[in-house]
């Protein structure tokens, strides 16, 4: 009884730590994403709020806070405001199966990679049900083509992950981590799955260049046009959640989790430090991948986007996953 | 010559020849990437045009048209004669001048009053081309500041002492 009530407490303290990283690193994102932007473009950035700028994000939130929250006349209310909580719950929750140091996870999920993958795939109706909701013919275009490149694009993350688990032989995110500790990491076995991946999870989380659902030249807003305030800011929130549980999961599959390559891990509580340290590292270098590609490429245009999906993406990780059974069958075969 | 011609219309209408980097895409986008690192490590193009704003002002250039003023003579009269040029071809409307007549013997009138509505002004610059005394000119004041709308109607006095 004892030992089952600390159990539970344990838990908790690691549920709230890990969520309580997450959404502190998600502020941190957008400011990140703000300085580096201004750089790229030759700007300095928001530099006034606090030292350097940095409690900018702070003052946004508060100033969403404070906004009027409109709902346009004629729309589909209970689904208005459903829709921003349906956008940022899961990519919330999706988090909690990816392992953020040495056996250090909220849940220790045995199909860990199967639930993260249903889970931010549920993200899209968030999406498409807010710009279904809006009565808008902006938001409709914006949620309609979120789902249809979600779609195209599920499929094909989803073979590129099905030739990395061909490799790991198993579904469980730990194992898999501790395979690529022991063998290397699996972006060397698996380089075209990688592309595959990195392109597609670009494509999940409506990120440049594939933010066919914003758009803001074409469709004002996308599916947000019509939010105000808080339920703009959740939008915002889960969108960069999003983000992380992407590259979390990217860093998990493909650059070995919390694997620190030069050293083995010494035992105890130390070592499950520096995992998380080396986990941190990884995660926030494929974050910078993500800001630096949204403002060094243009947009896809439509036709584009689900041309390369279909006729480029699928072809190339089905070759790949034969090509892998292959290898992999020999190897076993003779070894 | 003919033989040129005719290259340059079969290039016009043929698609041009892709190479398989192009269809690829990717060497672009590393290209892409690589000049935008070279910005964010300000390796490359690092002038940055802000000009951070309160504590710094930004440089007027000659011959920007910021808030107007009436000239004075070496005497310290207005010059202004109130012939209402500048009112009249005002496309803005927005000066008003009330003539009076002048005490001295070189003109028959001067302005009582020479009210712009700051509000109204477009900051065209033909009252100045218009006025043949060259009693009015655009200065290089930026800042129009108010925090009324009364206020922002300059009279006479505003106006010479600009």
């Amino acid at each position: 009884m004892n030992d089952n009530l600390q159990g539970i407490l344990m838990d908790a303290v690691r549920a709230v730590a890990i969520f309580g990283g997450v959404m502190t690193l998600a502020p941190m994102l957008v400011m990140a994403e703000r300085r580096i932007c201004a750089a790229i473009q030759n700007r300095i950035g928001p530099n006034r709020v606090g030292p350097m700028g940095l409690l900018q994000p702070l003052a946004d939130v508060i100033k969403l806070l404070f906004k009027e929250d409109l709902i346009p006349d004629r729309a589909d209310r209970t689904l208005f405001s459903l829709a921003p909580l349906l956008a940022f719950a899961p990519a919330a929750i999706a988090f909690i199966a990816i392992p953020v140091g040495r056996d250090l996870q909220v849940a220790d999920l045995n199909v860990g990679v199967l639930y993260v993958l249903a889970i931010t795939s549920l993200g899209v109706y968030g999406i498409s049900f807010g710009g279904w909701a809006s009565n808008s013919k902006y938001s409709l275009l914006g949620g309609i083509r979120s789902s249809a490149q979600i779609i195209s694009y599920e499929i094909s993350m989803g073979l590129a992950i099905v030739s990395v688990l061909m490799i790991a032989g198993n579904v469980h995110l730990g194992s898999i981590v501790e395979w690529q500790a022991k063998n290397g990491w699996i972006i060397f076995y698996q380089p075209l799955a990688f592309i595959i991946f990195l392109v597609a999870a670009f494509a999940e989380n409506n990120r440049l260049p594939f933010d066919m659902a914003e758009c803001e030249s074409e469709l004002v807003g996308g599916f947000h046009t019509e939010y105000t305030g808080m339920k703009f800011g959740m939008f915002f929130l889960g969108e960069y959640i999003a983000m992380i549980v992407m590259s979390a999961l990217l860093v998990t599959l493909f650059l070995g989790g919390w694997d620190p390559v030069f050293f083995e891990l010494p035992e105890g509580a130390a070592g499950t430090a520096i995992s998380v340290l080396c986990f941190t590292v990884k995660l926030l270098a494929v974050l910078f991948l993500y800001i630096w590609v949204r403002w060094t490429l243009p947009r896809f245009r439509y036709d584009q986007l689900m041309k390369l999906g279909w006729k480029t993406f699928v072809p190339l990780a089905l070759l790949n996953i034969v090509l892998t059974g292959i290898v992999v069958s020999l190897l076993t075969k003779t070894g | 010559m003919k033989s040129e011609m005719t290259d340059e219309n079969k290039n016009e209408t043929e698609q041009p020849r892709r190479s398989w980097s192009f269809i690829l895409y990717l060497p672009a986008v590393a290209k892409g990437l690589f000049n935008t690192l070279l910005h964010i490590l300000k390796l490359k193009g690092h002038k940055t045009f802000t000009v951070q704003y309160p504590e710094k002002r930004p440089e007027v250039r000659p011959g920007f048209r910021g808030e107007h003023r009436l000239k004075v003579d070496e005497l310290g009269r207005e010059k202004c004669v109130a012939c209402l040029m500048c009112q009249t071809v005002c496309p803005a409307n927005c000066i008003d001048i009330v003539a009076e007549e002048a005490p001295w013997d070189d003109r028959d009138k001067r302005p009582r009053t020479f009210e712009i509505d700051m509000l109204r002004c477009i900051y065209c610059g033909m009252c100045e081309e218009a006025c043949p005394c060259d009693a009015i000119e655009l200065t290089e004041k930026l800042y129009t500041v108010s925090t009324s709308r009364a206020e922002m109607i300059y009279d006479k006095e505003k106006l010479l002492s600009n």
